[in-house]
């Protein structure tokens, strides 16, 4: 029997697909069976940033009314062995599934999956609620800024109220830069303000855009920050002991460049 | 909150904005997470003056009524009212 792991965060944009994708594909590069499941219903995106979005036949909601069996729906990644995608709808919204629904068919994957994970859409409303419903385990994803730590902080309560107890945090999008000129919280702060335990951080990275961009998440070559930040993560999800990476400032200019070129890669 | 960016400079000479805003989401969340408006203490407050003002003679500008956090570690919203009230004397009764 597999775990449902929902990724969550409260506010939008804080990098909740892109946790989803870079983890799932992490766990199944490890040699385990993952189901990415898309739970936006009407704003779907994980198959985007996953690079599968042009494989999509059926989704979600076609599973829920019948429509086709759940098998015909997972979608198999091709880049990555073990990965597959059960793609949301586009042109429904999140009333579509009950939860019932939702917990009838994520108890159905975990029979199948080891890892099934869980894209949750921004807010507390339906969307929400049924993200969490079958949930084993929680990732509140969040960035070192007022608004989303506020939310992150709302979301914590409402999964400890909903009986989602393993609850566990990755601060994104952290910038070395604004951390040492003191303009941004920092990870002590952050764990500090909200009294949960820490999974992983990852720095802010022009890489998680150029990787958008493609399809292919930046876990899979691991040559940014970013990526060897998520390999990290996934370890840690694993049972190792990984000690937090360091900050490196994100350089930019000529000279940084060839020092690039010169530098061993960090491990 | 520009009090609190003004406090921090006079202090250090420069403004550590993570420092105002750790302060700022801690003032926040305790609120939220208490479902106390944040207002509400300083209706209290002078709602306990005017009580008060009945039978003591109070020193208003020293003061404090608070609401504070009775476990600073974890998620609790366990938290106590606390009021300073310097009595000058006792007012007599008509």
């Amino acid at each position: 029997m597999g775990e449902a792991i929902v990724i969550t965060s409260g506010k939008g944009g804080v990098g909740k697909t892109t946790a989803t994708a870079n983890i799932g594909t992490g766990l199944a590069m490890h040699g385990h069976k993952v189901v990415l499941v898309d739970a936006d219903i009407g704003l779907r995106n994980l198959d985007v940033v996953i690079g599968l979005e042009n494989r999509i036949v059926y989704d979600i909601v076609d599973v829920v009314e019948g429509t086709c069996k759940l098998k015909n729906a997972l979608i198999k990644d091709k880049k990555t062995e073990g990965l597959y995608l059960l793609p949301a709808a586009q042109t429904r919204d999140k009333t579509a599934v009950s939860s019932e629904q939702m917990t009838t068919l994520i108890n159905e994957l975990k029979e199948e999956f080891d890892f099934v994970l869980i894209d949750c859409p921004a807010g507390i409303e339906h969307g929400f609620k049924n993200a969490i419903v079958a949930a084993d385990k929680a990732i509140v994803v969040t960035v070192p800024e007022v608004s989303a730590v506020r939310d992150a902080d709302r979301i914590i309560g409402l999964l400890l109220a909903n009986e989602v107890s393993y609850v566990r945090l990755i601060i994104n999008r952290l910038r070395k830069d604004m951390i040492d000129a003191g303009n941004m919280l920092d990870i002590d702060d952050t764990l500090e303000i909200l009294s949960v335990d820490l999974l992983g951080i990852v720095p802010e990275d022009s890489d998680i855009i150029r990787s958008s961009n493609i399809g292919e998440p930046v876990i899979i070559k691991a040559e940014s920050p970013s990526g060897i930040a998520f390999r990290n993560i996934v370890a840690r999800i694993l049972g190792e002991n990984v000690p937090l990476m360091e900050l490196k400032k994100e350089p930019a200019g000529f000279f940084a460049s060839i020092k690039k070129l010169f530098s061993r890669k960090q491990v | 909150m520009g009090s609190w960016a003004n406090f921090i400079q006079k202090l250090t000479g420069k403004t550590q904005t993570k420092d105002v805003a750790k302060e700022r989401l801690k003032f926040v969340l305790f609120h939220d997470r208490s479902e106390i408006p944040p207002a509400l203490v300083d209706v209290i407050k002078d709602e306990i003056i005017a009580v008060l003002d009945k039978y003591l003679d109070i020193d208003q500008t020293k003061m404090d009524v608070e609401l504070t956090r009775l476990d600073d570690d974890t998620r609790t919203t366990a938290s106590a009212l606390v009021a300073s009230i310097p009595i000058k004397g006792v007012k007599k009764l008509q």
